[in-house]
């Protein structure tokens, strides 16, 4: 086991941004954060926020006409002679050998829909050996019975019929744990999980959060779980970051983001959340405005137009940065620190 | 499984039926019979015939009997093996057509053969790359294949062919060849002289699949299952060909089917202009001299090519899509 106070994966400043014909759209920009082995790491925001192309990032398969502008992302790897070693996945090419590597061997990833995200003409079977042999040296037999242990690992009952079987002969629940046994089939030590519980229903939902969180225990790998879900957050993450607008807007312990929110976004969501102790038959909280459209980011803080909590003048001119408010608690946000200088803004503003 | 091919066999049976007596009904639908278009045929050459040879001639083919009659009494030849006559050649249908069917089905498989050779690595290319310079050359090239009629290209071609290269490109055979018995020399022959017809007649099919097999896959590739194949670290080319492009080929399997008669019927045209040895020209002579046995045959023939092209592609789209064959049990 390697020192657990260096995360296994840090990304630095990541922006990713779409190259259409009708303009850039900065769907990341410039999020910050880390993942620790035995940890999960929860990165939660409304459709659009960013969340998803951000897991790609890291996996380095950005759809075109995407590209990672700036930013760096760090895996620490374990050489052979017990020491680690941090690769900056960013320098490697895309589709480059190396790259593929990883995926899929040290990084793996589990994605929202389980009903395509398996080819529905080949077998659950077929999928998994494959991907187990792409990075293991395997047989064909040893590969197989792999397969038939990790589909029974993931909690699918007579694993051996069940790698013989087609995604569209499982169910919803089913399908997820054959692809997070396709994802586990090379002994990732981060797993990247893309809303894996969005497409069911909430008892599915719950065994496949507990799945994830037993499969952690097992083998100690990082999570880094995406979700829209504060109550999947508050089930399963030990960090959070919330992201709006491809931009971390808060980030700490999930007890204290929880608990002592700061940002004005985290607590509309938290808001928002229904509680079994609200009035019964009392509309619940929503956030005002929905995301504005990625061609046209507000300036300033990019929540400043839905923000309840909004400093005219400010808000809506300054970019806030993230910034510490308490022990391993960051916000991003002008309520908690200074703004900076009217005056030497003033004269950019004239001179720019 | 096996009721289901046993209840499309019962079925091909019938449509087969239903194309024999509706093709039979509409080669009569014109006015006169073969011996009124002999008849004139004859009298435009002066020739001196008497009456009695043209009744003779009806009786000989029961011409003067109703429609019905002629119909079982060609019906009960067919299932003994016998087509008829044709009246035009004066020979058994069956010798009529004879070479000219393995000459067609060779022409066929060549040109399907091609087509599919062609297409598909050209559509896979135009998807994957979509936009990119090559899609758009390949796309303009297959707009223009499918905009400019065979028989245009074929007249092209065979016009290019003997001022450029004093070559004569019409047929399968070099006229030392043509009326030889089969021997070594005349297949490599007919090796020779194949690739031509067969690229004009698979020309516009070429250009209709590389738009399908595009379409296809494009919407292929922007399923999840190729991003999840793609976060597990395959290469982008082996990804590609394993799964999304195993998924587009689904839907050529059921237009399989439709190749076989579509390409003996729908090359007629060039066949005729490029003089082959094939049924489409003798398909159309047999028409408009009305001679019904042998235009019934062929026809027949269509339409049996038809309905088991048609079941070969259910079977074969059975075998390949899972969710076809399993839909099948439940």
């Amino acid at each position: 086991m390697q020192d657990d106070r260096q995360p296994i994966l840090s990304v630095r400043n990541l922006k990713t941004s779409f190259f259409t014909d009708e303009g850039i759209v900065r769907a990341v920009d410039g999020a910050s954060f880390e993942v620790h082995l035995g940890q999960t790491l929860g990165i939660v925001g409304e459709s659009g926020c960013g969340k998803s192309v951000t897991a790609l990032s890291i996996l380095g398969i950005v759809p075109r006409p995407g590209r990672i502008v700036e930013g760096e992302i760090l895996l620490r790897r374990e050489t052979e002679n017990g020491q680690s070693q941090e690769v900056a996945l960013t320098s490697l090419g895309d589709s480059s050998s190396e790259m593929r590597a990883i995926r899929g061997a040290e990084i793996a990833l589990v994605f929202q829909e389980p009903m395509t995200s398996l080819s529905p003409v080949h077998t659950i079977g077929n999928q998994i050996i494959g991907a187990a042999r792409l990075h293991r040296k395997l047989t064909k037999q040893e590969a197989s019975e792999l397969a038939v242990e990790l589909l029974s690992l993931v909690g699918i009952p007579r694993a051996e019929g069940a790698i013989d079987a087609y995604p569209f002969q499982l169910s919803g629940g089913l399908r997820q744990r054959a692809l997070i046994a396709l994802a586990l089939s090379c002994d990732p030590r981060l797993l990247i999980a893309d809303e894996p519980t969005t497409a069911l229903d909430v008892t599915t939902q719950a065994q496949i959060l507990d799945l994830l969180r037993s499969l952690q225990e097992q083998n100690g790998m990082a999570i880094m779980l995406i979700t829209h879900d504060m109550g999947v957050i508050a089930e399963m993450a030990d960090q959070v970051v919330v992201m709006y607008l491809g931009r971390v807007v808060e980030e700490g312990p999930v007890d204290t983001v929880f608990g002592e929110s700061k940002h004005p976004y985290t607590q509309s969501l938290l808001r928002s959340i229904p509680s079994i102790h609200s009035t019964p038959k009392v509309q619940l909280p929503t956030i005002t405005g929905t995301i504005p459209h990625p061609y046209n980011r507000p300036a300033g803080c990019p929540f400043h137009p839905r923000c309840p909590d909004v400093i005219p003048g400010v808000c809506d001119v300054h970019e806030p940065e993230l910034q510490s408010v308490g022990d391993e608690h960051l916000v991003s946000c002008f309520l908690y620190h200074p703004v900076p200088e009217p005056s030497s803004q003033r004269s950019e503003a004239t001179t720019g | 499984m096996l009721a289901y091919a046993a209840r499309r066999l019962v079925l091909a049976v019938f449509t087969l039926w239903t194309v024999t007596v509706l093709s039979f009904i509409i080669i009569q639908l014109p006015p006169g019979d073969f011996v009124d278009a002999y008849m004139a045929q004859l009298s435009a050459t002066q020739s001196n015939v008497s009456e009695q040879h043209f009744e003779s001639l009806r009786r000989q083919y029961a011409l003067d009997r109703p429609m019905y009659v002629q119909y079982l009494k060609w019906m009960s030849g067919v299932f003994s093996g016998d087509f008829g006559t044709s009246m035009m050649w004066r020979k058994s249908v069956l010798d009529v057509i004879g070479d000219r069917l393995a000459m067609t089905m060779v022409l066929s498989m060549g040109a399907i053969i091609l087509t599919w050779a062609i297409a598909l690595p050209i559509g896979i290319y135009s998807a994957v790359r979509q936009y990119s310079i090559g899609d758009y050359v390949f796309t303009f090239i297959g707009f223009v294949g499918l905009g400019v009629p065979s028989f245009l290209l074929a007249l092209v071609l065979m016009y290019l062919g003997f001022t450029l290269f004093d070559s004569d490109i019409g047929g399968l055979f070099s006229p030392e060849y043509q009326l030889e018995p089969w021997s070594w020399g005349k297949v490599k022959d007919l090796i020779y002289h194949l690739p031509l017809p067969a690229i004009i007649i698979g020309l516009s099919g070429t250009a209709e699949l590389i738009r399908v097999m595009r379409a296809n896959l494009l919407d292929e590739l922007r399923k999840p299952y190729v991003i999840t194949a793609r976060a597990a670290g395959m290469s982008e080319r082996s990804l590609v060909l394993k799964y999304p492009v195993r998924v587009a080929l689904n839907p050529f399997a059921s237009t399989v089917g439709y190749l076989l008669p579509y390409i003996l019927s729908g090359s007629v045209i060039v066949s005729v202009v490029l003089g082959l040895p094939t049924l489409g020209p003798l398909l159309l002579g047999s028409l408009v001299a009305q001679d019904m046995f042998l235009a019934g045959t062929i026809v027949m023939m269509l339409g049996a090519l038809t309905v088991i092209g048609t079941f070969l592609s259910d079977l074969l789209l059975m075998w390949i899509d899972p969710r076809i064959r399993f839909g099948m049990v439940q």
